[in-house]
């Protein structure tokens, strides 16, 4: 039975029950935000949506595990980087680091067709998306923990093994290097932003 | 004077003008867009932005992005995503946590027994060493005989194994590994009653 009003801790305590169907609320509410955290790693839906359920799953199984002493999101957040790592290491691609040049040569090869894509799709919302998909994926995490996890520079500092400090300056960074991208390939959707 | 954080460093006003102007309003800026900076910072962004044009400017184009940025719209998996992961859960159970099942005394005593274990060799090696120099050399270094293969033909195992000290260690690790046992004996014993 649906239950729209618990939170998330709730949620967890009845499925931990028991109430094993309640477990598809919670996919509801995270699949969204799981399956964009993937797509900034693999950037192949396919993929994505195969590591996804396999995260999912992996989260039911260790449900358990989950004391509620940090936001769920940061608890699954932790799944989906190993997940990540996991699945992209036995695809043999280099995702190791943001400083990884072979990780920007690997983006900066589908610039061009994004390029192509974008020009069909010229909503705010696309334009966004397929610039921070052209950031390297620890750029790209950051800026998605942050704006769509709705978490706060400690908590991604928790995940990530880094200091708030430190979380921060890399935010700045990420977020230079975004503005850079939409003004290298997005500047006339730029334009158009700032006459609305 | 009036200090403001740059870098998480405490400087002066006058001493930020100087260090990379543009980055560190883009700093201040989007640490003002996030809500993170303090009171005072926070009122002295908002004169800047109020009075100078280039930081209106700038604050602009950051508010611009930041606001893209939270409307941006997640990316969406199938519609059957869902039932495939219930499909999927349908035949598992939630795993025990993991604090059920790691006892804290059981790995206190693994480690207790792996430091007796490296202690205890550790003080054997020691032993091996001449710790007495030759007559004529200054070195303070322990002179070691390398000519290990006869020395092995040669030794004499019994004296180390009715040796004091080697009777005491063995002592200690068949108590720890008595200790380990029991544990395990009474969690067997704990699981099988529920």
């Amino acid at each position: 039975m649906s239950q729209p009003g618990l939170t998330d801790i709730e949620l967890i305590s009845k499925i931990l029950q028991g109430d094993k169907a309640l477990f598809a609320q919670v996919v509801e509410r995270y699949q969204n935000y799981v399956f964009t955290l993937v797509l900034r790693f693999t950037d192949n839906r396919e993929d994505a949506e195969e590591i996804s359920q396999d995260i999912f799953v992996k989260a039911y199984r260790s449900l358990a595990d989950f004391r509620g002493e940090a936001k769920f999101s940061t608890w699954l957040y932790t799944i989906v980087r190993t997940s990540c790592i996991t699945f992209l290491r036995k695809k043999k691609l280099d995702i190791t680091s943001i400083d990884n040049e072979r990780t920007f040569l690997q983006l900066e090869n589908q610039e061009s067709g994004f390029k192509a894509n974008v020009i069909e799709q010229k909503s705010r919302h696309a334009m966004v998306n397929e610039a921070i998909r052209l950031l390297s994926p620890d750029d790209a995490q950051l800026i998605t923990l942050f704006y769509k996890g709705e978490q706060s520079l400690e908590e991604i500092g928790r995940v990530m093994g880094l200091e708030p400090n430190t979380v921060k300056v890399k935010l700045h960074r990420a977020r230079h290097r975004l503005k850079e991208k939409m003004e290298k390939y997005f500047s006339h959707e730029i334009r158009e932003i700032q006459g609305n | 004077m009036k200090y403001v954080r740059y870098r998480g460093i405490k400087v002066t006003n006058f001493e930020t003008t100087i260090m990379e102007p543009h980055i560190q309003m883009e700093e201040r800026l989007w640490d003002y867009i996030d809500g993170l900076s303090s009171p005072d910072e926070k009122s002295a962004v908002e004169t800047l932005i109020a009075r100078n044009i280039e930081w209106l400017r700038k604050y602009k184009e950051l508010l611009n992005i930041h606001q893209t940025m939270q409307e941006a719209e997640l990316d969406a998996p199938s519609l059957r995503f869902s039932k495939n992961v219930m499909e999927e859960i349908a035949r598992l159970q939630v795993a025990p946590a993991t604090k059920t099942y790691i006892n804290k005394n059981i790995i206190r005593s693994i480690g207790a027994f792996f430091l007796t274990l490296i202690a205890g060799f550790l003080v054997y090696c020691l032993g091996q060493f001449k710790w007495s120099g030759s007559g004529s050399s200054s070195s303070v270094l322990p002179r070691y005989d390398l000519d290990l293969d006869a020395k092995m033909r040669t030794f004499n195992w019994s004296r180390i194994f009715s040796s004091a000290y080697t009777s005491v260690f063995v002592l200690v690790l068949v108590i720890l590994g008595l200790v380990m046992l029991d544990m395990y004996l009474q969690r067997k014993k704990q699981q099988s009653a529920t």
